[in-house]
């Protein structure tokens, strides 16, 4: 009973952690899912240069540890360059190009994944590359990019937990804090791990919705109804459409 | 290769800014994937508002003739004119260049293709799939586009679907559908790729209709590949027997049906009737 009154007590500092969370999380997502478009869509062109540019992103940044990008943007760019990132955005910015460049990898596949007769479609109607794009190629390929983006999300709130380390005061860190200063480890804890998991709850049925959303506006139906509770399996689309038989 | 005798058929020289020459010239065009020749050095033309049906055994070139006209593919030698222009390629100096994308897109602006398997849009409605092209390509006003697909889609018989969805339709509607998309454009040439190769039997007859009435009431040029030949004698004014990439033989649709001459037209013709074509 101790336990539970002391968490009720620092119920409100879990829940400054927790918002801190949520900010990275969104700031982290929003970077990530820019980088993605533009890197992923750059994967696709014609052109050996887009193409370049966008290896060169992907490849680096994926190559790189969040924790160490977070680490050399808080510690190692003020020294190599005199300029002070604030905390919460150099986490953020480390976050979303990290994720990003998973991101731009799932964009690229679910655009090239787009059937060429669709493409080919665009030609006949004369479109332009940007036209395609917009209207015909990334729409189609978006529901197919969501499942990943759905994982890509939640790896990213959950790699947020390391902002802490230097000095965002997130829920990880008041976990830290409320473990140091009390000694109350498995409540600390606990209590940060189930706030994580409402967290990563909420994104995934929010994830969810989306791609409800973008089935249907491909004319794919919701197996066995649309009812909210279907929303906590993922869905099973498998038809096939804009081509024949 | 044997040559076709139309008078039309005439090498670079005879077609260059010629405007009321022949609509379509294919000039000694090769078409070769890997070490497959699809195209053999190909002459042939075709007339404004002339109707073409192209026919022959599959892998003989019909369809790559088609997606030649429609830039889905680039010719490997010869050159393609259309209204006397350069159109596979362009001039540079004196020179004729491979087109690049700027001179395709201008050039291939008044060409409409219908493909076997519709390839209609599925993130967009049926009015969106009619209206989108006009609107962003042709800069047609929005409500002139809406009121043109209600008629196109009144002409192919499906003005109750315009809010439907590609996947709300039949395989015959569908391609309906993509006839009236095609036509939102004003094509003045319209390539039918083997429209109703893709349809269920009972459903081919209604996208048939549809394009009678579309050769019946405009001028459009069209070339169609198709194994439908009961379609090809009604609409075409000339038929092109393929084989092996070349003209095997080409006339009017009655003698093609009714008098073939060369040896593989008539195998050609008896093979597709014992298939129930």
């Amino acid at each position: 009973m101790e336990q539970i009154e002391f968490l009720i007590e620092r119920l409100p500092r879990f829940l400054d952690g927790a918002w801190v969370t949520v900010q990275l999380t969104l700031g982290g997502s929003a970077l990530a899912f820019v980088l993605a478009m533009v890197f992923g869509i750059m994967g696709t062109a014609g052109h050996w240069l887009p193409r370049a540019v966008s290896t060169v992103y992907v490849e680096v940044f994926r190559g790189i540890a969040a924790l160490v990008l977070m680490f050399w943007m808080a510690y190692a760019l003020p020294v190599a360059t005199g300029f002070q990132l604030d905390d919460m955005f150099a986490a953020i910015l480390a976050l979303g190009l990290n994720v990003g460049a998973y991101g731009a990898e799932v964009v690229r596949s679910a655009i090239n994944a787009v059937p060429r007769a669709q493409v080919e479609a665009t030609v006949a109607l004369n479109l332009s590359w940007f036209q395609r794009m917009r209207l015909v190629v990334v729409p189609q390929a978006w529901a197919q990019m969501l499942p990943t983006f759905g994982n890509l999300v939640i790896e990213l709130m959950k790699a947020t937990a390391v902002a802490y380390l230097i000095g965002v005061a997130d829920l990880a860190a008041v976990a830290q804090q409320l473990r140091e200063a009390t000694g109350e480890t498995v409540v600390a804890y606990s209590g940060a791990l189930v706030l994580y998991y409402l967290i990563a709850q909420v994104l995934i049925l929010g994830m969810r919705l989306l791609e409800r959303r973008a089935n249907r506006k491909l004319g794919r139906v919701t197996p066995g109804g649309g009812g909210p509770l279907s929303l906590l399996r993922p869905p099973s689309v498998g038809t096939r459409v804009g081509v024949a038989k | 290769m044997p040559p076709s005798d139309t008078p039309e058929n005439t090498t670079t020289p005879g077609v260059e800014g010629d405007a009321d020459g022949p609509l379509i010239v294919f000039d000694q065009v090769v078409k070769r994937f890997g070490d497959l020749t699809v195209l053999d050095h190909l002459d042939f033309s075709v007339a404004p508002g002339e109707r073409v049906t192209l026919i022959g055994p599959s892998g003989s070139g019909k369809t790559t003739i088609l997606r030649l006209l429609m830039t889905l593919e680039k010719v490997t030698e010869g050159h393609i004119w259309i209204q006397g222009e350069p159109f596979s390629h362009m001039r540079r100096g004196s020179a004729l260049v491979p087109a690049n994308e700027g001179h395709l897109r201008r050039r291939r602006k008044r060409i409409g293709m219908v493909f076997q398997q519709f390839n209609l849009f599925p993130n967009m409605t049926v009015r969106k799939n009619i209206m989108e092209a006009p609107v962003h390509v042709l800069g047609v006003g929005k409500d002139e586009a809406a009121q043109r697909a209600e008629e196109l889609l009144e002409l192919v018989g499906l003005g109750d679907k315009i809010d439907a969805h590609p996947t709300q339709l039949s395989g015959g509607q569908q391609q309906r559908v993509a006839i009236a998309r095609a036509l939102a454009m004003r094509p003045e040439i319209l390539l039918l790729d083997e429209v109703t190769s893709a349809l269920d039997p009972e459903l081919v007859a209604g996208v048939l209709d549809v394009l009678r009435e579309v050769a019946e009431t405009t001028d459009i040029t069209m070339l169609c590949v198709t194994h439908e030949m009961g379609f090809a004698r009604d609409v075409s004014h000339r038929v092109l027997m393929f084989d092996q990439g070349r003209i095997a033989e080409e006339g009017p649709p009655e003698q093609i049906f009714g008098d073939p001459r060369e040896e593989r037209t008539k195998s050609f013709l008896k093979s597709v009737l014992d298939n129930g074509y």
